[in-house]
């Protein structure tokens, strides 16, 4: 990393240590004087919020790990004894549950500011992609998490989630057997599960850590989407931004807490208060509400695809909808090379902009819906929502890229910025 | 964009409600708690008379497994009023010395008794239905203490043309409207020591409390630190914006 000249510090310590492992240095020219365009605004705050929620998690995950047991007969008995007998440990496990709501809460707009500023366009399509990796990994840490407290809505969730596998053709029982580790949702299982949880948020570390790499390659994005062209467009990223992630983050905190401490169990399932009972099935099996949209998306394929005239099945409609599902994340991923409109930024696309925001809302009434019984007007609903969340990226952008118009862009931050303040 | 992001957050926020509806068709009616709000407490006196409502009336077929007599100091129960309540009570243990099992009073450190040895028990004394453990039934339900205070309270007449099966009542809260829980409260059932009405309503109303309580029993020492956390986050991020408006001062962003 830092590595050739190097400048000298004045403390012998930090010398020594410096000239042997040049870690000072590094954090010098990584987060001390790393040029960041000046003129982010508070949407540029989540990516540290998304940090701190990250590294909240792992350290309160741990203290709970040492006091959980998993074992099917008494994994809900030890939840309870943490919330009773340990010492704070109902802030632990509220700090824990709330926490994995609130870090994909800091993670969706963080996502959001991503698609609204052009943030996965060239150069940055890798830093993209380790992003959705990253969010992919959450998801896997999230579900098997929500499994371990072993109440009805963690059994019943698993059960549904992994019996998805079995869509897939000739495999799909094997694979669900192996998750399992038997014939259903068992002690293996959560042990499995266990292990893996405690695993999954190291490996989110690491990729964390490749993404933010990326990131001090390629320097971060803007608002304006224009890359800085010297030294009047950029900050030090100490003091500037250090102080501001730090307002941004007491904030963030302030909301966590409201929930952590008063709220505490507003956004969890008082189903899950109930112990885990395979030969009772609750009517209304519903997954935390980060997954709804996808769960919404899921149950939408409620129809086989078939040969036109023959009748053969091709797609049954339970693999429709895995594929639909695991279709919605892959269209992330894909993102970077669908959009090649020249144009970053949302502020300089008025059509881009129209339909991002459609595939906001389209994201939020998915979410309803997938909290919803699949009856009624909320299956149609959720499959005009799916039809429009796969349209946003394999007909809207594609056809942006040829028709939208290119707007003039500013010719440099610094420009864009003093015009600003003389109109203000 | 403040606004942009106060509306995305708040929007985040708002919509979480949506996702649990409410599975049967009865509205919960809204009650007054002393422990609601976030410098709520719990009614010491309503704890101590929920507790009585417990043993003396729904202890006959419901367990609260998770609590220890010792939990009992909470109420403001002494020591020894709480190693007196316990001695009531008995539990099978050992082996002693001898290899033998014995019986003995229970300490405040022993759970509360279970009315039944195991589920099937349960079930076989009361026709087959399972009484659910009561530790964690407010949480474990919409609606927490209004829901317990709606089902105690929620016994009618059934419907003309509602056909219930033997060991079936009507309860206008329950989901299915059908429960297999007789209407267990009456009024003058237990009788209270500090002059609080003996009414039906009374009792479900501090029952429920004391089922709040024993489901969330860190609630006040929670909701107090809440306090001095959100005090102490808006005063550091005060000094924040603070610093971080002074530093940004001579920059034109």
């Amino acid at each position: 990393m830092a590595s050739g000249t190097r400048e000298k510090f004045d403390n012998p310590v930090i010398e020594w240590v410096d000239s042997r492992l040049p870690v000072f240095s590094m954090m010098q020219k990584e987060y001390g004087v790393f040029p960041t365009p000046k003129n982010f605004n508070y949407f540029w705050n989540f990516g540290a919020i998304a940090m701190v929620m990250l590294v909240t998690m792992i350290v309160t995950g741990i203290v709970l790990a040492m006091n959980y047991a998993a074992n099917a007969d008494i994994a809900f008995s030890s939840v309870e004894r943490i919330m009773r007998d340990v010492n704070h440990g109902w802030l632990l496990r509220y700090l824990h549950a709330n926490g994995a709501s609130f870090f994909f809460i800091a993670v969706y707009i963080h996502i959001f500011r991503g698609m609204y500023y052009g943030s996965y366009k060239q150069p940055r399509e890798l830093l993209w992609i380790l992003g959705v990796v990253i969010f992919l990994l959450m998801m896997a840490t999230a579900f098997m998490g929500y499994v371990l407290p072993w109440g009805q809505m963690s059994f019943w969730g698993a059960t549904v989630i992994t019996n998805l596998f079995s869509a897939i053709p000739l495999v799909g029982d094997s694979i669900v057997t192996l998750l399992w580790g038997g014939f259903s949702v068992d002690n293996p299982t959560l042990n499995r599960f266990f292990a893996l949880h405690y695993l999954l948020p190291f490996v989110i570390f690491a990729v964390v850590f490749l993404h933010v790499w990326a990131l001090h390659v390629t320097g971060s994005n803007n608002p304006l989407g224009v890359e800085p062209k010297g030294k009047q467009d950029t900050l030090p990223f100490h003091p500037y931004y250090t102080m501001k992630d730090t307002f941004g983050v007491l904030v963030f905190l302030i909301v966590y807490s409201a929930f952590v401490f008063f709220l505490p169990n507003y956004l969890g399932h008082p189903d899950n208060y109930i112990p885990a009972d395979p030969l009772v099935t609750p009517p209304h099996i519903v997954p935390e509400w980060y997954f709804l949209p996808f769960y919404a998306i899921l149950r939408a394929i409620t129809f086989d695809i078939t040969i036109p005239f023959t009748g053969i099945i091709l797609i049954p409609a339970k693999l429709g909808g895995v594929i639909a599902m695991f279709g919605s994340i892959a269209m992330l991923f894909a993102l970077p090379f669908i959009d090649k409109h020249p144009v970053r930024s949302a502020v300089f696309r008025p059509w881009y902009k129209i339909a991002l925001m459609v595939f906001v809302v389209v994201a939020f009434v998915l979410g309803i819906c997938g909290g919803k019984p699949p009856e009624g007007i909320w299956v149609p609903l959720a499959q005009v929502c799916t039809v429009y969340y796969f349209a946003f990226f394999l007909v809207i952008i594609p056809f942006l890229n040829k028709k939208e118009p290119v707007l003039e862009l500013p010719a440099s931050i610094n420009d864009a910025v003093l015009k600003k303040s003389k109109k203000a | 964009m403040k606004k942009i992001l106060t509306l995305t957050v708040a929007s985040f926020l708002t919509f979480s409600p949506l996702v649990h509806a409410a599975e049967s068709g009865h509205k919960l009616e809204n009650q007054q708690w002393s422990f609601e709000g976030i410098f709520g407490t719990y009614d010491r006196g309503a704890l101590q008379r929920g507790f009585q409502v417990y043993s003396q009336v729904c202890s006959a077929c419901h367990s609260m497994k998770y609590l220890s007599y010792r939990n009992l100091e909470a109420l403001g129960y002494t020591d020894d009023e709480v190693k007196a309540i316990a001695s009531q009570y008995t539990i099978m243990d050992g082996p002693n010395d001898e290899g033998e099992m014995f019986e003995r009073a229970r300490k405040p450190s022993d759970r509360f008794k279970s009315p039944y040895d195991n589920d099937k028990a349960a079930r076989y004394a009361n026709g087959g239905a399972l009484p659910p453990d009561l530790s964690l039934i407010t949480k474990a339900r919409e609606g927490g203490a209004d829901y317990v205070y709606g089902i105690l309270t929620g016994y009618e007449e059934p419907p003309e043309g509602v056909d219930l099966a033997a060991g079936q009542h009507w309860n206008k809260v329950m989901a299915g409207n059908k429960i297999a829980m007789a209407a267990p409260l009456s009024d003058d059932i237990v009788s209270y020591e500090d002059g609080s009405p003996t009414t039906v309503d009374q009792y479900a109303r501090d029952v429920a409390q004391f089922l709040t309580w024993a489901a969330e029993p860190e609630m006040e020492i929670r909701k107090r630190t809440g306090i001095k956390v959100i005090l102490f986050l808006l005063a550091f991020a005060g000094i924040m914006y603070s610093v971080k408006k002074k530093i940004w001062a001579d920059v034109k962003h």
